[in-house]
Formats: structure tokens, sequence, C-alpha cells
């Protein structure tokens, strides 16, 4: 039983804007299914008392003071930009709906 | 034909859901210390972190913690023991870093309530409002259109990003579906609404301003069939920018569905946008599924888990009520619930209160601020209490109360103190304006006004008594109207023998 169907991968890529050929979805569809497999077996070995992780380090409330810390000038915000216009990031014209 | 709001009702039972979105004042931003303020030139508060440059790492403010927190206890909440960020993935320009923080299952604050008061046709009736859960999150950019005609996205050749506004601290109040609102439901949602925004003000956490866009709310409603058990498929109209178009949203989207369904049409899950001026919604961006976001946890923050002894001294410190406030201080200072609706709605409540605090008499506070006060504030487009401290109120109507201002005068030392003429005592001093007090003084006006129209004194003597007001004037007029008329009527009669 694949642990990850070809639409699966198909649909990921297209969430994440990736043009994906017949074969390479064919590819990535098995690699991932190994990927994920191997997961299952680590996840085997975790039983209940091994609570889910999101971070190695046993650390918890790391939080900054609310104190304002100089921002980059507009012109050191924008210089990685591949295009900008009134101090703005200009970007291609988007798909979907305004917030 | 067209079903109105009530064929609709007749035959529809309304669910409601609302979103509140609601920007911190903090200093700085949620997970950087670029600074919040508005309106900034763009591109001006932004650096690696909000930006989502390589290798930059996320620090939560703790300020934006304890607001949090702060929010989830005024509304009934239980505050959770451990909760953690998780990443929003999608691909949408407004957030440099193709994700937005947020929290997805394991918000800081879940399972609260609100309680609001509607008027219905058996009187005033509370509802409880459930809140499913309050998370925190980071606000996103500013976009805006070119090209095309209209500045919509439709036609639009590019777009501009302004990323001050990203990474702002954002948190969003969410409720549990709410049911049995019946016809109130457009009601029900505004109340829910303003509650909910008087008590972030009175806990200071942010600026709610609708206009501004720093309290945004999110309108999902249902309908279902009569007694038919089911739940109808929502829509959620955003772009609902003032308290008054939560209520008109609500009402015209409940038409808009009941019509749909009375031709037989399916109501669509998706996002619709609020019309200002028609007071209708227009269909938005298809819905993309929870699923399709791909949250997961931030591996770049820690948990939050904030100790309970902490929460309990935050706790300790919330404020009153605003509702219970309200009530308070209408009960105190026997206000009628007209007058007292005004002073809510001009927002001078807090005002009357402090002038009230400093010993003034809470009628004439009010009076003072809704009435003249108010009104230069309108002619000058600004705000009441931009013009006058309540020290400075206070001060006056205590003078009035002490019988060294008349109410006529007084309103001659506000005017000048408005003018910036300085402090109530100064004008008082610099225009001259003490009430004429001395009974010797008026005795010398009084006389001097009988020798000048001796038939009129005669009259009076002969028992002519409203013939004394044209000596009363001729008094008030020689005192330059700093006499006390009932004083110098007092007075005049007694000396013609009356």
């Amino acid at each position: 039983m694949a642990a990850i169907s070809r639409d699966e991968v198909a649909h990921l890529a297209r969430l994440a804007r990736i043009e994906m050929s017949s074969e390479e979805l064919d590819h990535l569809a098995s690699e991932l299914d190994q990927i994920l497999h191997a997961v299952d077996r680590v996840q085997e070995a975790a039983k209940d008392d091994v609570p889910p992780t999101s971070h190695p380090l046993p650390l918890k409330n790391v939080t900054r003071p609310d104190v304002v810390i100089p921002s980059l000038s507009p012109e050191d915000a924008l210089s990685g930009a591949p295009a900008s216009d009134e101090q703005r990031f200009k970007v291609p014209q988007i798909l979907g709906d305004a917030e | 034909m067209a079903l109105t709001y009530d064929d609709v009702i007749a035959k529809y039972e309304p669910t409601l859901g609302l979103e509140v979105h609601v920007e911190l004042n903090t200093n700085t931003k949620m997970f950087c210390g670029c600074s919040t303020e508005f309106g900034g030139e763009p591109n001006t508060q932004t650096c690696p972190v909000c930006l989502g440059l390589p290798g930059s790492l996320p620090v939560v403010n703790e300020v934006a913690i304890e607001s949090a927190i702060k929010i989830g206890l005024a509304l009934n909440c239980s505050i959770a023991p451990f909760s953690r960020f998780a990443r929003k993935n999608y691909f949408y320009p407004d957030m440099p870093k193709d994700f937005q923080i947020s929290q997805y299952d394991e918000p800081i604050c879940v399972n609260g309530f609100l309680d609001v008061e509607i008027d219905t046709d058996e009187g005033v009736k509370t509802f409880r409002v459930e809140i499913e859960r309050v998370h925190m999150e980071e606000d996103t950019g500013k976009s805006l259109h070119v090209g095309g005609s209209t500045g919509r996205i439709h036609g639009a050749e590019y777009s501009l990003l302004d990323y001050n506004r990203a990474g702002i601290p954002l948190m969003e109040i969410v409720t549990k579906m709410i049911p049995g609102t019946e016809k109130y439901a457009p009601q029900v949602a505004r109340a829910y609404v303003t509650e909910l925004r008087d008590i972030l003000r009175s806990l200071g956490v942010s600026d709610v301003k609708m206009e501004q866009g720093s309290l945004r709310c999110d309108a999902n409603v249902s309908l279902s069939p009569r007694g038919s058990g089911t739940l109808g498929t929502r829509s959620e109209t955003k772009n609902v920018n003032s308290l008054r178009s939560v209520e008109r949203a609500i009402h015209g989207e409940m038409i808009r569905q009941g019509n749909r369904l009375e031709n037989g049409e399916r109501i669509i899950q998706e996002t619709r946008h609020f019309l200002e001026e028609s007071g209708e919604t227009r269909p938005g961006r298809s819905k993309e599924t929870a699923e399709d976001y791909r949250y997961f946890q931030e591996p770049d923050l820690v948990p939050v888990a904030p100790d309970a002894s902490w929460i309990e001294e935050i706790r300790a410190t919330l404020p009153e009520r605003p509702s219970v406030r309200r009530k308070r201080l209408q009960t105190e200072w026997a206000v009628p619930e007209k007058e007292m609706t005004a002073m809510i709605n001009a927002e001078l409540l807090d005002t009357v209160e402090a002038t009230v605090k400093l010993g003034a008499d809470p009628t004439k506070a009010r009076t003072w601020w809704l009435g003249e006060i108010s009104r230069v504030a309108n002619e000058k487009e600004v705000e009441a209490i931009s013009l006058m401290t309540p020290a400075q109120v206070a001060e006056i109507i205590l003078l009035v109360a002490s019988g060294e201002l008349t109410d006529k005068l007084a309103r001659q030392v506000v005017e000048g103190v408005i003018a910036g003429e300085g402090t109530p005592r100064e004008v008082i001093e610099k225009r001259g304006l003490k009430v004429v007090s001395d009974d010797s003084a008026l005795m010398a006006a009084i006389e001097a006004a009988i020798a000048s129209q001796p038939d009129t004194a005669q009259r009076v003597r002969d028992g002519n008594i409203p013939a004394a007001g044209a000596l009363i004037g001729a008094v008030m007029k020689a005192t330059g109207g700093q006499a006390d008329a009932a004083r110098v009527r007092e007075l005049l009669l007694k000396h013609l023998g009356q």
C-alpha cells in the first residue's frame, strides 16, 4: 500500500506552484513513498511515552522584550528584490483575490 | 418574487460564526523588533525576520503573549499550559516568507464565552456567545494592485508590496457556531463585536480602530430550513469595516442565501466581500480548505508554556468588564438610558468619569462634555478631549457650584480655555469674569438703576413685581453680566420694600 498517491503529489505540486511533468510525478511519488515508509518505521519505535516534538531542544518560553530595534533602510530592504517601484516590492500579477 | 428578511426568517433558522482579528498595540512586531507604528512610509519598518530572509530567526514578543492571556481571561477562556506556533503555508505575496506564523491545533486560549444583551420584542435578552479559541499570529503586508482600471486585482498588471504591517501581532478570536439567534442574528453579531471591542479597549491591548483595520471581523452565516435539524452551507464575509457593517453584512447575506435556497440554488462555501454602499456581498476568492495550508509546527520557535502563577497575576490586574462598569456608572450617576448611550457613542464615558472623580457633579460633567465642548469639537473636527482636560472642566463646575461663576460666565471660561488663553483661573483673571458677589457693589448698581428709572421703581413699590425685570436688567448690564441675577432680584425687591 502506497503511503502517498501520485494524485496527492500532483496536488502538493500545484499548491507549491511547482510545475511537474508526468515522468517527474511518477518518479517523485515513488521517492516520497519510500521516505514516508521510512518515517513510519521511526514512528513504530516511538511508543506512547515519547511525546510529539517540534524541536530538539528542551526549551520553552523564549521571548524578547517589547523594545524597538532600528529597521533596515527601505533601500536595504529592497536591495534583494528582483523588482521594486514606489519604495515597494514589485511582484507579477497575482491570481486570486485581494485581501 | 424575492423574499424579504421577514420571509427568510419565517422559513429558515440562521447560524452565526464570527472571527475577529485584532492587531495588538505592542511597540514591536510579533517576532522581531521592528516598530508597529501606523502610517509609516512604505517598507521603513522591516528587517530580515519580517522579510523572511534566509538565516533569520523569529523570537516571540513577551508583551504579545501577556496580551493574548489577558484577552483569553477576559473572555472566560482556559489558558493552555502549553501551546505552539505553526506555519500556515500559502502562496500569496502579502507574506514574504510564503507562510504565516500562526497557531493551529494548540492555540493559547480555548473555550470561553461572552454574554451580550439585545433589545428584543420581549425586552432585553442575554445571548451567550461561546468562544472556540483565541490564537496568536502575525499580520500580513499590504498589496497595491497596479494597472487595470479599478485598482482591484482583476486586470492588474503587477502588485506593489509594503511589508510594514507584515509581522504585527495579530490575535484571532473565533466563536463557536452561534445557533438560536433567530431574527436577531444581525444584532447579536453587532453586539458581540461591540462588546469585544470595548473589552479589548479596556484591557489596553489594542487601538481597536475598525476604520484603520486594527480590528477586523469576518462574519460567517448559514441558513437551515426550520425544523430540518441540519446545518446549511456557510459563507464567510470579509471587508466588514464598521460595527454597523457587521449588522448589515449578516442581514444582507441572510437575504441573499434565503433567496438562493428558495430558487432551489445551492449555497457555495466561499469568501465574500462586503460592499459598503449597497450592504450586499460579492464573491471573492474560493476558500482553500484548511488542509491545503499544510500546517506544521514552526521549527524556529519554542513552545509557549505560561506559569499558572503568572496567569493568576495577570487575572488579578484585569479591569472591570465594560458592560458591568457602564451599568454601575449609570446607577451611580442616575443617568437616563438615552444620555448614557449618547455618552458611550461619543466615547466620552472615560472623560466624564475622570471629571466626576475630581469632584464634579455627574450631570454637570456630562452636560459640559456632551454639550458645549462637543459642539466646539465638532465644529473644529477634533476630539473633545483634545480641547480641554477633565481637571479644567471639573474646576469650572466647582467654581459654579461655589457661586464664584454663573453658568453664563462658565461658558465664557470654557471658550477662553479652548481658545488657549490659559487655565480656567487665568481666563477668569484676564477676562475679569468673577461674579460680583459683593452686596455693597450690587447695592450701588441697584441704587443707580432706581435713580435712572424712578417711575419703574415706583411701580415695583406699588406691588408690580414683574416691572422689576427692567431694573434687574439694568443692574446686570451695569455689572457686565457678572452679577448673580437671583441675588440682584432679592436685594432690589427688599430695597423697594417688597
